[in-house]
């Protein structure tokens, strides 16, 4: 029953996914650490997509799926609130008032690699948003974690680790998503804030392989 | 991803359709039927689509497969009934293709497109599968679910304490977990009525889940394990010495999360108990390395099972994907009266359809249906297409038919750009299949029908405090629909 895992094919445009700044911070870290085994591994975890994403600066970029586990520090006590599927964008014009609401830019890069730059009031998530702009993100449980449809790529390592970590029921999700790579989160859990502005969402390829043998492509 | 951007601009080209629109009719209304229809009508603007079913009631295995308990993976009813509500899509419902109307006929009056999933089972072929009490989850699934096919399947809950399911994918956990969870938790749930009757009467204290192979093959997932295993008032047992891993299951593990995932849950759950049995507490045991030798029949109850008897197994073969359980000739029992036996489902082959009864599919090429003739070239049935379980077995998740669906959709995008499948033949389309079945007496569920079910549903639901109650019978559904 488990999907077989597939890379997403390079998107059309060229898309610059590794931050400057994020690059030399990389750089900055392994400097100073030693460079022995044991010591890489007690790096912080978005050193492990930053080598990832070094490799791609270097050939065109791709997204690997994932294939082992990515250890995941569950919090308890900083675990998501389960966002409410379904603000209306007409709520959120009433909340308005004297008080603009702030709002954070989003960029959503479909399978052919074509870009919709929109902007996302904080306290929406993406699907919500993404469906404010009819951009064609699935939403099959309509944002309550009993699917996977709403996947959704984080192109930068930086955003993605200021995402808060996914719970033990988003991560049981993600399990079953196709496509999945190492910064993979559900776009209802991902919620607009400040600190994600300028956030860019790859939405996984379609690579399917329905061949009617039953061949599974090795996950790779 | 290039040949999608170039259908799409083939498939625009097409939008403006003449006055004799391209008709395709979608067998099957669960989520392959959907999803397939919902793309097809996205895709062209001008093709009617009319989606059919056999049961009076759409959604498929979202209304009857779903477990009770899981209402928020049923939410995508919503997105399904968007698509019916579409001015160039129409459900009818209480069409039975095969027999209602034929293939053939079906063809005559639209390109047809095959969704209509698995609804059998495989079978394990082993002595005493006859007996009294083995039944196939699926059937158990349907009856606590309101399919009115299994509405009295009757399973006897009270002449035995143990169940034993063959198998441990989701389906296996699913009733498992129907059978062992507090019937007050159930109660609150759409499960229908003369289930849960019979449920807070059972005697079941016992399930065993079992499996050919071991703890890193099991086929269920993380979040289902994760909550089979905190149902309240039930211990559960793991023997440790299956949890030992071999050089080959720490490769498949490192390999597939999800593998891995459930690994640890498993191993979890067998280090931290079992504690010693409370009264009135339940029991789930998970038992891998065994597969099913015979069903044992009862010397009290002719013809009824009173246990399995299983043969241990090992893991042979260095290929990860092909590791498979062999027999070692020791044998052992486990004495029950309700087997359910969950190993997978299998699709139903109807007249002039070609069907390889092997692998219990329609032999396809990217949901292209191919025909029978043996040649050198494939040769394709013009305008015939299959999606979801038919199409490619009966794995995977809802999801997984968004996929399969964008599949078949491009090979109907493409036929339509070659002008195989052109809007100026004659299919009468729904006018003449509305025909046919008046002709014949048969009654048809639409839409705003099925509406009037659902709305019953939830008014009943409404006086026992659950979502709904399900309209269990035929005769009622059609009932309702009539009104």
């Amino acid at each position: 029953m488990a999907p077989p895992q597939y890379a997403a094919p390079p998107p059309k445009r060229k898309t610059e996914y590794l931050e400057k700044d994020a690059l030399q911070l990389y750089v900055a870290v392994a400097c100073t650490c030693d460079f022995g085994v044991g010591r890489i591994m007690f790096i912080s975890k978005f050193s492990r997509p930053g080598a990832h994403a070094i490799k791609s600066m270097v050939k065109a970029p791709y997204f690997t799926p994932r294939t082992s586990y990515l250890p995941v520090v569950h919090n308890h006590y900083l675990r998501t609130l389960r966002h409410e599927p379904f603000c209306t964008g007409a709520e959120k014009n009433a909340d308005e008032g004297s008080e603009e609401k702030e709002k954070i830019s989003v960029t959503f890069v479909d399978k052919d690699g074509e870009e919709k730059h929109i902007k996302v009031p904080v306290g929406t998530s993406m699907l919500e948003a993404a469906h404010e702009n009819d951009i064609e993100l699935e939403g099959a449980c309509e944002g309550s974690l009993a699917c996977s449809t709403c996947h959704v790529i984080v192109m930068d390592v930086n955003h993605y680790n200021r995402l808060e970590d996914p719970t033990d029921e988003e991560n049981d999700m993600l399990d079953l998503a196709f496509g999945l790579t190492e910064t993979s989160r559900l776009g209802c859990q991902i919620i607009a804030k400040p600190e994600i502005d300028g956030i860019r969402l790859a939405l996984p390829a379609a690579t399917r392989n329905f061949a009617v043998d039953g061949y599974k492509p090795k996950p790779h | 991803m290039a040949i999608f951007g170039k259908l799409r601009w083939i498939s625009r080209s097409f939008t403006s359709l003449p006055a004799n629109p391209l008709r395709i009719c979608v067998v099957g209304s669960g989520p392959a039927g959907f999803y397939t229809a919902e793309k097809i009508l996205k895709a062209h603007k001008g093709v009617e689509v009319d989606i059919v079913d056999r049961l009076p009631t759409p959604f498929g295995l979202v209304r009857s497969g779903v477990a009770p308990d899981h209402p928020e993976t049923k939410i995508v009813i919503n997105q399904f009934s968007r698509v019916s509500q579409n001015d160039r899509c129409s459900f009818i419902g209480n069409v039975s293709v095969g027999s209602s109307v034929s293939l053939p006929e079906l063809r005559q009056m639209y390109n047809a497109l095959l969704a209509y999933g698995a609804e059998s089972d495989r079978a394990l072929g082993i002595p005493g599968e006859e007996l009294g009490g083995v039944y196939a989850a699926r059937e158990f699934v349907w009856w606590y679910n309101g399919h009115p096919d299994c509405r009295n399947l009757a399973p006897d809950l009270t002449s035995t304490d143990t169940a034993v399911i063959l198998g441990q994918g989701n389906v296996a956990l699913d009733a498992a977990r129907i059978l062992l969870r507090p019937t007050v938790e159930l109660a609150r749930t759409d499960i229908t009525s003369h289930a849960l009757d019979a449920l807070e009467e059972s005697s079941i204290r016992k399930v065993y889940l079992v499996g050919r192979r071991g703890p890193v093959q099991a086929a269920c997932t993380a979040k289902e394990l994760r909550e089979v295993l905190g149902i309240k008032d039930v211990s559960i047992h793991v023997k440790q010495a299956d949890l030992v891993t071999t050089p080959a299951d720490e490769v498949e593990m490192k390999n597939n999360r999800i593998r891995r995932r459930v690994y640890e849950l498993i191993s979890k759950a067998a280090s931290s108990g079992p504690s010693p049995p409370l009264p009135g507490q339940r029991e789930l045991h998970f038992v891998f390395f065994r597969k099913p030798d015979r069903f044992l029949e009862s010397d009290d109850r002719s013809g009824h099972v009173a246990g399995v008897h299983l043969e241990e197994t090992t893991l042979e073969g260095d290929d990860l994907g092909k590791r498979i359980a062999v027999g070692t000739g020791i044998f052992d029992d486990i004495s029950c009266g309700l087997v359910l036996k969950s190993i997978g489902y299998k699709s139903v082959a109807i007249d002039s359809l070609p069907f390889d009864h092997y692998k219990g599919i329609v032999p396809n090429v990217g949901g292209r249906v191919l025909s029978d003739s043996t040649g050198d070239l494939p040769q394709y049935e013009t305008g015939l297409y299959v999606c979801g379980w038919l199409k490619r077995g009966p794995t995977g998740i809802i999801a997984t038919n968004l996929y399969c669906a964008e599949e078949t959709v491009a090979s109907i995008s493409e036929d339509i750009g070659k002008g195989v499948l052109t809007s100026n033949s004659s299919k009468p389309g729904r006018e003449g299949l509305l025909q046919l079945l008046d002709s014949r007496n048969i009654r048809v569920v639409q839409f705003d029908d099925w509406e009037k079910i659902d709305a019953e549903e939830k008014e009943l639901g409404n006086l026992k405090n659950k979502p709904r109650e399900k309209l269990a019978t035929w005769e009622e559904l059609l009932q309702v629909a009539s009104e």
